[in-house]
């Protein structure tokens, strides 16, 4: 499904990430770790198009198709989501205005109709029930206001709603107490399914107690030193990433 | 001036140089007194009407055209004006749409103006505009019933001198400023709205008035008089792009409320704001003020400004009437080489006045913008309130914003809160829609409007879901 290929990206002029090879196939959930300053938010950024980031070398492919050709929303359209670790406020736009307007213009660009309203109010109003969300949510501006917790499962919410082939969730525990990471979690779990594939930007182990993944990858220093399985996470968790970091120099 | 003497002064004038055929009611370039005299003849207007005029215009001989806003225009002859021309006749009309400019014609598509209604918009010969007929005589009919007083200005001078005397210049006095002194001259036309005591207009003041606007002038005079406990909504202007060969604007709008009257005037301002260079555009000078002059008296202004090269725009309440309210909502957008400076003023004069001022203004292109508020608070206005909010918002970075807030107190019992942002279009913002899969320029109006939106609840529902529309066609490939 995705392709990274030997993956080279500067911000800034200092060089991020240095060789980053990944494939990540329908049906999978991949968690790249690694410590701070790693390149772990570098990449899903990357991936999802945002300004600042210079590809010097390598490529991404997602289905066949050269993701870093596509403008910003073809990405989306195209079914790759990104769920943001600071999602930021729009104040006066509607929370359910944006999900509306999203969920349309990815339809419309795949050539579909446009959800009719009433199908869609009773889409979004399970998907709330989903992550323990009041109606009121839907009538408040985008993430204005919102504490972390809530930032967080409004991320979800539009995972769940939109539906994308390729999720991806940048350190999406930062910030959360236990009882909001399990909603968090069981959003993530509810969007497994063989025919989509979900990545995981994570620093703590603990989110993996909660969404097992099914490949584990270490980035250190703009590259994958090390992947394994679930097993992995809990071998990083108990030695840190030093012990990794030597095992791998 | 007897009549006798004006009519022959109008004659001799016409034989002196007015264009040959007087039938075509249009003046030569020039303002003088035989100018004045023969705008007041052509209207039919009583003797006291042609001195009020001529006073108007021997003050303004006098001032000088202000400078201090912030703007940059050439200088203004207004002599090679021409201050009377009666509509194009019908077949020096476009006589159908295939004759229109199909640019024009792409943005009332866009904007979803009704069709029968974009033929009128665009200056084409219709006969018997549609149903206005029908639909302006049901209204009057029902206004009638009700008690209301809706005409043209001109009408109303005719018909209710009583009234025109009574209150006309009250507000904006002739010489209050160069401009309204100038309108006071030579207004053509606009409108009058009466209600009497206790009564609620039954209707919004809207469809009427926008049919009819396409041919309002370039000097329109507007009086609303709201009586004890009366209430009316007026709604001005239009979302479609109006084009004019007038280049010169100058309009003045007076307000009365007497004790406990709701005046609420809503604009929408679209004039043609010039091609990219700037050429062509409007020059709108427009005096905007209210009189809350009764006690618990409330005056609303919200205004959408989207056209014209240059605004000069003040919108302004007087707190005269014991606790009474006024209050400025406005989104003003400038792309292009637009030029604005408008914002507001409140006169806090009784006791427990209260205004609320929410300013936004959105800069894009090279476009210039100014607020300017002033919030007075008399001597006299124990316990006045004033809240003002006030912020811009930046598209690009060829574009400028400033904001030029004047306080003067005058009373130490008055409350004062500011509150200014200025903020460019969020980067972060415009990744976050997109990646959601929405386009770049959806994202923009999806932002711009939220931005929006504490002003466009305060329009009438209609001219809400419009100003929307406008916004997103005046900011068409402002980003990018």
């Amino acid at each position: 499904m995705l392709q990274v290929k030997d993956l080279h990206v500067t911000v800034d002029g200092k060089e991020i990430l240095k060789g980053l090879t990944l494939t990540i196939n329908a049906g999978e959930v991949h968690a790249i770790m690694g410590p701070n300053g790693a390149g772990k938010s570098t990449l899903s950024a990357v991936i999802a198009g945002k300004d600042g980031y210079e590809v010097t070398h390598g490529s991404v492919t997602f289905e066949g198709q050269d993701v870093l050709e596509m403008e910003i929303e073809e990405r989306a359209q195209a079914g790759l989501l990104l769920g943001f670790q600071y999602p930021v406020e729009i104040p006066g736009v509607k929370n359910i205005y944006l999900l509306k307007s999203a969920l349309n213009a990815q339809r419309v660009a795949r050539g579909e109709a446009e959800m009719p309203a009433p199908e869609f109010m009773k889409l979004v109003k399970e998907k709330l029930g989903f992550m323990k969300m009041d109606a009121s949510f839907l009538q408040r501006a985008v993430n204005e206001g919102f504490s972390g917790g809530e930032k967080k499962r409004n991320e979800i919410l539009q995972m769940l709603v939109l539906q994308p082939k390729l999720a991806m969730l940048d350190e999406i525990d930062s910030g959360l107490d236990i009882d909001a990471m399990k909603v968090v979690a069981d959003g993530v779990n509810s969007l497994r399914a063989e025919e989509r594939a979900i990545l995981l930007v994570t620093h703590y182990q603990r989110l993996l107690d909660y969404i097992v993944p099914d490949k584990v990858h270490v980035l250190v220093d703009g590259r994958i030193v090390k992947s394994g399985d679930a097993e992995l996470a809990k071998e990083l968790e108990a030695n840190g990433y030093e012990g990794i970091e030597e095992s791998a120099a | 001036m007897a009549s006798e003497e004006m009519e022959q002064l109008v004659r001799r004038e016409y034989k002196d140089g007015f264009i040959t055929d007087i039938e075509s009611d249009t003046l030569p370039p020039g303002l003088d007194e035989n100018t004045i005299a023969f705008i007041s003849n052509k209207k039919g207007e009583p003797e006291w009407m042609l001195e009020w005029r001529l006073d108007a215009y021997r003050q303004w001989l006098k001032m000088k055209e202000p400078s201090w806003a912030h703007l940059d225009y050439p200088p203004i002859d207004y002599q090679s004006i021409s201050y009377f021309s009666a509509p194009k006749r019908p077949e020096d009309r476009p006589q159908s749409l295939d004759e229109v400019d199909p640019k024009l014609l792409e943005t009332y598509e866009k904007l979803g103006i009704p069709l029968h209604e974009r033929a009128a918009l665009a200056g084409v010969a219709v006969d018997a505009v549609f149903d206005s007929v029908s639909v302006a005589t049901t209204f009057k009919k029902q206004l009638g019933e009700a008690g209301v007083i809706f005409c043209s200005i001109s009408e109303a001078i005719r018909d209710y001198p009583d009234l025109i005397k009574q209150y006309l210049g009250t507000v904006v006095p002739v010489a209050d400023n160069y401009f309204a002194a100038l309108n006071s001259a030579v207004f053509t036309d606009g409108s009058f709205v009466f209600v009497p005591e206790g009564v609620t207009c039954p209707m919004e003041l809207s469809t009427y008035f926008r049919i009819n606007a396409a041919n309002t002038g370039q000097f329109e005079r507007t009086l609303i008089i709201c009586e004890s406990r009366a209430q009316v909504s007026y709604l001005e202007g239009c979302t479609a792009p109006m084009r004019d060969e007038n280049q010169l604007h100058a309009a003045v709008v007076e307000l009365v409320a007497l004790d406990d009257a709701y005046i609420k005037y809503s604009t929408v301002q679209n004039w043609y704001p010039g091609d990219e260079n700037g050429k062509g555009g409007i020059y709108n000078f427009v005096t905007k003020r209210g009189d809350c002059r009764g006690e618990r008296s409330r005056i609303s202004w919200t205004q959408v400004e989207t056209g014209s090269a240059i605004t000069w725009k003040y919108p302004s309440c007087v707190l005269r009437g014991k606790d009474s309210i006024g209050e400025f909502y406005s989104v003003a957008v400038t792309n292009g080489r637009q030029q604005a400076d408008t914002g507001t003023k409140m006169i806090h004069i009784g006791e427990g006045t209260r205004s609320y001022i929410v300013a936004k203004g959105i800069s894009a292109g090279k476009s210039d913008q100014s607020y300017r508020g002033l919030v007075k608070i008399g001597p006299r206005a124990k316990g006045a309130r004033n809240f003002t909010q006030c912020d811009s918002l930046l598209i690009g970075d060829k574009c400028g914003a400033h904001t030029f807030p004047y306080q003067e107190i005058g009373n130490s019992t008055a409350t004062i809160e500011h509150e200014a942002t200025t903020s460019k279009i969020g980067e972060d913002q415009l990744f976050y829609c997109q990646s959601r899969g929405i386009s770049e320029e959806d994202a923009v109006s999806m932002i711009v409007n939220g931005f929006c939106k504490d002003v466009f609840q305060e329009l009438p529902m209609e001219f809400a879901v419009e100003a929307e529309a406008l916004l997103n066609v005046t900011l068409e490939g402002a980003v990018g």
